[in-house]
């Protein structure tokens, strides 16, 4: 009977109940949107790092942070040694430069690249051809609309954009290595060193040798490294991701408050109806707070619609810059932060229903 | 203060808190109102008697006096305990009818049972009052689909489902034309005749006092006459 009670008063009230339940959806429609573009593009940029087909990564004495890569910090001699020692079958150098963050350009040598990984898989056109010649994603392509044999003006240059690959390989652009090097003054200068050795069972073996040679650089097992590409590593996302539920959690509160104050005031005349047949404070705080814990329900409903809705969205308007993954492991969670929200937003709307003189009440028009 | 009687009341006082002002609504009221009685109670408006409607039917504590209802002494009870006397002990009917506007006549009927502890479904007995009332086909309406005379009639039911000791009503023909209002007070006398229902029935209008065995005249706040039906 409570719950025909709450369900009716919903129903009779379309245009509150879907207001609210829209109002707490759009706070779990952030979180989730956070979380799944931090998830995502972890993910895409881990799964790029393993398509590069490296076993070891060498990295420049600058990197700040577990994943992050450095400028180009590593001198060119460094491959050289590095190619030289025991077990090693490939050592590949490549540079970065940011573009549009969070996207960056890499300069790589496409012959190596191709020895170490297999090379890329055209969509359209080819290979680099000339100095100037630019390759770039599906996903980037889509994005700017670009094709082939266009002309893209990056980081001040203008490139010939020489063909369209795959996602899913080390970079969404791609540049010749010595072009990149001669635009940002580095000539002879690497950013970070992938290295493939003759068997698995070598790969410790090398990287004990490498950290003894390098010892200002670091260097990982590729597994180690793509390992590191989770949330926990990136510096203050987890922060982030608090602030943000927390404000999530205001608004929740606020919207329900205002919601059930509203309902509350509408309903003092039944309110004082349920009083004078003898229904205890416990049970009109519970119709509120069940009415409320319902709108919270439906926010988080809706709120996990309109994610899917935000990842569609992405996915048509930036697939290169962002992605954004449906992470299931967060549903529960940003249920329990509207049902705690509902709570607290129905506590005191529910108290002060439950306090109500049931003369008063019957008396109110 | 012993006599049998279902509703006692021995110097009943009661004084509200206007602003800054006390204003003594019921000065000493004495009642005495036997089991199977239809009561009326008139007087002008201000007279007390909806502070008494209230007292006994437990909506509000007296200030000082004693007050028993169905065995129980009211002004010792708690607010909780005046909440749970009102599940059983009492049944309302008001001049607004006050049925929940969101549920069928049939769930108005429910929910009294239900905050009772008694279920949902009343008992088949039950189904003989609803068809006394003449509310067996309009179950399933909402009362904004039924007549002011169904709506008060619902409300009927919904205050003796759940069979209380005393049927307290409140001006019940006061939204009514005068065919409903003839139809709720014979069914109230049904009631008390057939089932033996207490009845205490605050009205202004004479003929609807006509109804009862016995009238109450209040005045300032104190019982000034009472006269049974044949006097």
């Amino acid at each position: 009977m409570t719950g025909k009670i709450v369900l009716e008063n919903l129903k009779n009230r379309p245009m509150r109940s879907l207001l609210s339940i829209l109002l707490i959806g759009v706070p779990v429609t952030l979180i989730l949107t956070l979380v799944g573009l931090t998830q995502g593009m972890l993910t895409d940029s881990q799964n790029r790092q393993r398509g590069v087909g490296a076993d070891i990564i060498i990295r420049g004495s600058t990197v700040s942070s577990v994943i992050s890569f450095s400028g180009a910090s590593i001198p060119a001699g460094v491959a050289d040694k590095v190619q030289q020692q025991p077990h090693v079958k490939l050592a590949m150098g490549v540079i970065n430069h940011p573009v549009d963050l969070p996207l960056f350009i890499t300069g790589m040598d496409v012959a190596k690249f191709t020895q170490m990984s297999g090379g890329f898989t055209f969509d359209q056109g080819g290979p680099l051809q000339g100095p100037d010649d630019i390759l770039v994603d599906r996903y980037y392509a889509e994005q700017r609309h670009l094709q082939v044999g266009q002309t893209v003006n990056l980081i001040n240059h203008d490139w010939r954009l020489a063909g369209v690959i795959e996602p899913g390989k080390m970079a969404r652009l791609v540049v010749p290595m010595r072009t990149l090097q001669e635009l940002d003054a580095a000539t002879g200068k690497l950013g970070q060193i992938y290295v493939t050795v003759d068997a698995p069972a070598n790969i410790n073996l090398v990287v004990e040798g490498l950290r003894g040679l390098l010892k200002n650089y670091p260097v990982n097992t590729m597994a180690e490294y793509t390992a590191m590409y989770n949330v926990n590593q990136i510096p203050a996302i987890k922060e982030f991701t608090v602030v943000v539920a927390a404000i999530g959690v205001v608004i929740g509160v606020a919207v329900v408050w205002l919601s059930m104050y509203m309902v509350v005031l509408q309903r003092t005349r039944e309110i004082g109806i349920l009083k004078a047949l003898g229904a205890s404070k416990a049970f009109i705080l519970g119709i509120i707070l069940i009415e409320a814990m319902l709108l919270g329900a439906g926010g988080t409903i809706l709120g996990i619609v309109f994610s899917y809705g935000a990842q569609w969205l992405i996915r048509t308007l930036v697939p290169a810059s962002f992605q954004m993954a449906i992470v299931y492991a967060w549903w529960p969670r940003v249920a329990a932060i509207t049902q705690a929200a509902a709570i607290l937003g129905a506590l005191y709307p529910g108290l002060s229903a439950a306090r109500q003189d049931p003369i008063e009440a019957l008396a109110y028009e | 203060m012993s006599n049998g009687a279902i509703i006692e009341t021995r110097d009943l006082r009661k004084v509200y808190r206007v602003g800054q002002v006390d204003v003594a609504a019921l000065r000493g009221v004495d009642l005495d109102v036997q089991p199977g009685e239809f009561l009326s109670v008139v007087g002008p408006s201000g007279s007390g008697k909806s502070t008494l409607f209230h007292i006994i039917g437990g909506l509000t504590p007296p200030t000082a006096g004693e007050v028993k209802v169905g065995g129980q002494n009211l002004a010792a009870l708690s607010d909780a305990g005046r909440t749970k006397m009102r599940r059983r002990t009492v049944g309302f009917v008001f001049q607004k009818f006050n049925l929940l506007p969101n549920l069928t006549a049939r769930d108005n009927i429910a929910v009294s049972r239900y905050i009772a502890g008694l279920g949902t479904h009343p008992d088949a007995q039950f189904e003989e009052v609803l068809r006394l009332l003449g509310i067996a086909g309009r179950l399933d309406h909402k009362p904004n689909a039924l007549s002011g005379g169904e709506q008060q009639r619902v409300a009927i039911a919904r205050a003796i489902v759940n069979h209380p000791a005393i049927l307290l009503a409140d001006e019940p023909t006061g939204n009514l034309d005068s065919e409903n209002s003839k139809a709720v007070l014979e069914i109230l006398r049904d009631l008390n005749q057939r089932l033996g229902q207490t009845v205490l029935m605050i009205t202004h209008n004479p003929e609807a006092a006509a109804y009862a065995h016995s009238t109450v005249h209040m005045r300032d706040g104190r019982i000034v006459d009472r006269t049974n039906a044949a006097g």
